[in-house]
């Protein structure tokens, strides 16, 4: 097994920053948006844009929903093990809002598809973007593209990209393992 | 553990521990789904569901359907009134029929005692048991201990009183093993004579005196006397049997704390339970109708997920 760093905790950080500021461009003080964190590991990520847009950039009050696909998922017993649900946390109606969902990594874009259906569960959003830290390309097995990605990586199959959280795993870092 | 240690739930005894860990950790999750403005998942819309019931039910019978749906499964119902059954034909018969229309799992209710673990036994199917006479009623023992660890944060430790005819009930003894196995402390309460004599083997206490067993619990599970099953007179009237195993707001107030109230429905509203006690704060019972399809869709989403495709 062998792993390579992809991004330290210095380019997250602006990585972070730069999603921050394409979000406002777009969203402006966020009164008709709401943040969906993707479970399991989306949620770190919405998390930290969240305080960040927040604290650094003075908007207030950015709402934001953690979302858990798992009932939605197209592979139920396809696999060995029963898929384990996650905690749902949405605490708004997304009815004529605009919702971005955010999640660490993209990649064959059946998590996002998932989601899609999901989310219609908490009413009819008036538009959906995609916000995603890492962007497998070449990988997709559904026409989904995300409208903010972080970093672009060109990954095969057998290379897995892990994305580490400060507060869930003791440091920023996105590594590209290979079994 | 994210895996059932079992392909039926025939019974809370072939349970472990974590089993039940799980279907709580699950239906926490679908009570969540069941409370948004779309109450339905997709995840089983490759499974048919066969409900069997061969001895009347209402509140099971529409818990179940209802938890299947929700769960996109498709549903087939039967009832034993209207069907072969009466013609002579055997079980395992009508069941294997009922397979060859490619179903999935069957949930079934039967008056005979051990229905479930013979037909687990002889059909290629997840069976589910939804009540098998005088011996287990594993979903109701799930959605009571969900209630109480809903309501008191946890189940270990607490002190649970099962009140009435525990002779004649699968309740009872699913809970009794339900409540030990996640580490409550269990006494029955009720007239000699529907107190089973082995009881005491199961590890649960006799006090026939209500006052001082609700002295004692944290919870008290009021339950039916069922009548339909009496073949004797097993006391002398309906109005003493009040007198004596009726809980009422005087008797509630008597006691130096507040303690929750259960029943597993359907009520005999002035025999069992008063009214003023059965709509009031204390008591649980519409939360534990609310649990069940919770609980059930837990239950059939993990049997589910361990079919083979």
């Amino acid at each position: 097994m062998s792993q390579k760093v992809l991004l330290s905790a210095k380019e997250i950080d602006i990585i972070l920053h730069r999603l921050a500021c394409q979000l406002i461009e777009n969203h402006h003080d966020f009164r008709e948006t709401v943040l969906i964190g993707i479970q399991p590991r989306g949620v770190f990520l919405a998390e930290r844009l969240k305080r960040l847009l927040e604290n650094d950039y003075g908007i207030e009050q950015v709402r934001l929903g953690y979302l858990d696909i798992t009932f939605f998922r197209d592979d139920f017993r396809r696999g060995e093990k029963t898929l384990e649900a996650n905690k749902t946390r949405i605490d708004f109606l997304v009815e004529d809002k605009k919702v971005v969902f955010i999640d660490d990594v993209l990649y064959t874009g059946r998590s996002i598809r998932s989601a899609l259906t999901a989310i219609q569960s908490f009413g009819r959003p008036s538009e959906i973007e995609l916000l995603t830290l890492i962007d497998r390309r070449f990988s997709r097995h559904l026409p989904i593209q995300p409208d903010y990605r972080g970093r672009q990586v060109d990954a095969i199959n057998e290379e897995r990209v892990l994305v580490m959280w400060q507060e869930n795993d003791g440091e920023d870092k996105v590594y590209m393992v290979k079994q | 553990m994210s895996e059932l240690s079992v392909d039926h739930l025939l019974g809370i005894k072939y349970l472990k521990a974590e089993d039940i860990e799980l279907i709580f950790e699950t239906a926490d999750h679908f009570k969540e789904v069941i409370n948004r403005p779309i109450k339905k998942v997709p995840s089983l819309r490759d499974i048919t569901i066969a409900n069997l019931f061969f001895e009347n039910s209402t509140r099971t019978k529409l818990s179940f359907e209802l938890a299947e749906k929700r769960l996109s499964a498709d549903v087939i119902n039967f009832s034993a009134s209207q069907s072969s059954v009466k013609k002579g034909e055997t079980l395992i018969d009508t069941v294997n029929n009922i397979l060859s229309m490619k179903v999935d799992m069957v949930v079934m209710r039967h008056p005979n005692p051990g229905a479930g673990i013979f037909l687990s036994k002889h059909v290629n199917a997840s069976i589910v048991n939804a009540g098998d006479g005088a011996h287990e009623h594993p979903t109701q023992a799930l959605l009571d201990s969900y209630s109480i660890r809903e309501k008191l944060g946890t189940v270990a430790g607490k002190k649970v009183v099962i009140v009435g005819d525990i002779l004649h009930s699968r309740v009872a003894l699913s809970n009794i093993f339900a409540l030990q196995l996640q580490g409550a402390e269990v006494k029955v309460c009720g007239p000699q004579t529907l107190i089973p004599k082995y009881i005491t083997s199961l590890g649960v206490t006799v006090e026939p005196n209500l006052k001082k067993a609700l002295e004692w619990c944290d919870v008290a599970n009021m339950l039916r006397v069922q009548n339909e099953r009496m073949d004797i007179s097993y006391f002398p009237s309906t109005r003493e049997y009040t007198q004596q195993y009726g809980v009422n707001r005087a008797l509630l107030e008597s006691l130096d704390k507040e303690i929750v109230i259960m029943h597993p429905g359907p009520i005999n509203r002035g025999v069992e339970i008063t009214s003023d006690v059965a709509d009031s704060g204390q008591a649980i019972i519409l939360n534990q109708v609310e649990n069940g399809v919770a609980i059930r869709m837990a239950v059939i989403y993990l049997l589910a997920s361990k079919i083979k495709q």
